[in-house]
């Protein structure tokens, strides 16, 4: 590989840009192909499946095997709540690839002293500011309706691939009373998670933020198939 | 992306002036600890970052690619527990992995 090549990639992987390298494994010079563009290219049927499964592996070709690397952006992680759990959370998240996003609209919480190294926004989470999208989790950490309400509408307005809530399940009942009120079915408030987390016993707000990440990377990695079988037992249920 | 993403770090240190190669899984087979894709980037000098196994295999690697990161062709690596040698750098979970490891060459 050259390194302007590399050069290349690594500008769109920052860029939240999908991009692949295409390396024939007899040594011959690849190629870097960005998949705005990955039409054009000779692999274009192949690029494009690679694209939508997020999957690398090698391609037989008329002129020999080729390995495609594909990079597509990491799943993104906005936490609700610059709260003593996201201390811990947003750095572990980090650490296992995810983007991560901090919001709290409450200046005493959301203090550079205390989340300066992080994307940190002091805003109220509406769905504007949010831009959230199908890759991105969402988990509300705050325990203050007022904040963590209009996030869940908005993640599962945009078809965040996990939403979790704090609270207990007396609190999730009220929270539950609060959506349904506010238009939301039984099938969009089930995907929320709440009581958020793994069921792991956790006691201090660092091993909330290891059971939080635990479920999310599960949803996350979990196959179509099993997610489909969760989603209809709850209906079952 | 996190200072130590290895192709980040390969970048850099081209850009520094020293010898870099990259070692890619390409093909995984049984249970292989890392999965295709995962990178190892390796200096002149034996430095490393990333990894394409769960350390097992990481040693012998790192041989191959100061040779590679020197001038040697690109070369495609095999490692399993039926390889003769899997007693020093086998995969202990039992999997096999072939690893592409390629020079990264300065801007034309």
């Amino acid at each position: 590989m050259r390194l302007d090549d590399l050069k290349r990639v690594n500008l769109a992987r920052e860029g939240r840009r999908p991009v692949a390298v295409v390396t024939p494994l007899d040594g011959s010079a690849g190629r870097v192909v960005l998949a705005d563009e990955a039409a054009g290219d000779p692999l274009a049927d192949e690029l494009a499946a690679r694209f939508a499964s997020g999957k690398s592996g090698r391609v037989s070709t008329a002129a020999g095997d080729v390995f495609v690397r594909v990079h597509n952006p990491s799943p993104r992680l906005t936490i609700i709540g610059a709260v003593h759990v996201t201390q811990v959370l947003a750095p572990m998240a980090i650490a296992a690839g995810f983007d991560v996003t901090i919001v709290d609209p409450r200046t005493a919480f959301a203090t550079e002293e205390r989340f300066g190294s992080f994307n940190l926004v002091a805003e109220w989470p509406d769905a504007e500011l949010l831009g959230l999208d199908p890759q991105t989790a969402v988990a509300t950490l705050t325990h203050d309706p007022k904040i963590d309400d209009p996030a869940l509408m908005a993640a599962l307005d945009a078809g965040c691939f996990y939403v979790g809530a704090l609270g207990s399940r007396k609190t999730h009942g009220k929270r539950v009373d609060r959506l349904t009120a506010a238009g939301y079915g039984p099938d969009a408030i089930d995907r929320i998670h709440a009581p958020i987390g793994l069921n792991i016993g956790a006691a201090t707000p660092a091993e909330i933020a290891v059971s939080v990440l635990a479920e999310i990377i599960a949803v996350l990695r979990a196959p179509p198939a099993r997610t489909t079988a969760r989603v209809s037992e709850k209906t079952a249920a | 992306m996190t200072e130590d993403d290895p192709l980040e770090v390969a970048a850099r240190w081209r850009e520094e002036g020293r010898k870099v190669a990259i070692a890619t899984v390409v093909d995984t087979w049984g249970s292989a600890p890392r999965p295709v894709g995962s990178h190892l980037v390796i200096d002149g000098e034996g430095a490393f970052e990333g990894s394409v196994s769960g350390g097992c295999v990481e040693g012998a690697v790192v041989a191959e690619a100061a040779e590679i990161a020197a001038g040697a062709p690109p070369r495609l690596l095999e490692f399993g527990v039926a390889d003769e040698t899997a007693w020093e750098v086998g995969l202990s979970c039992g999997g096999t992995i072939r690893i592409y490891v390629e020079p990264l060459e300065a801007a034309a």
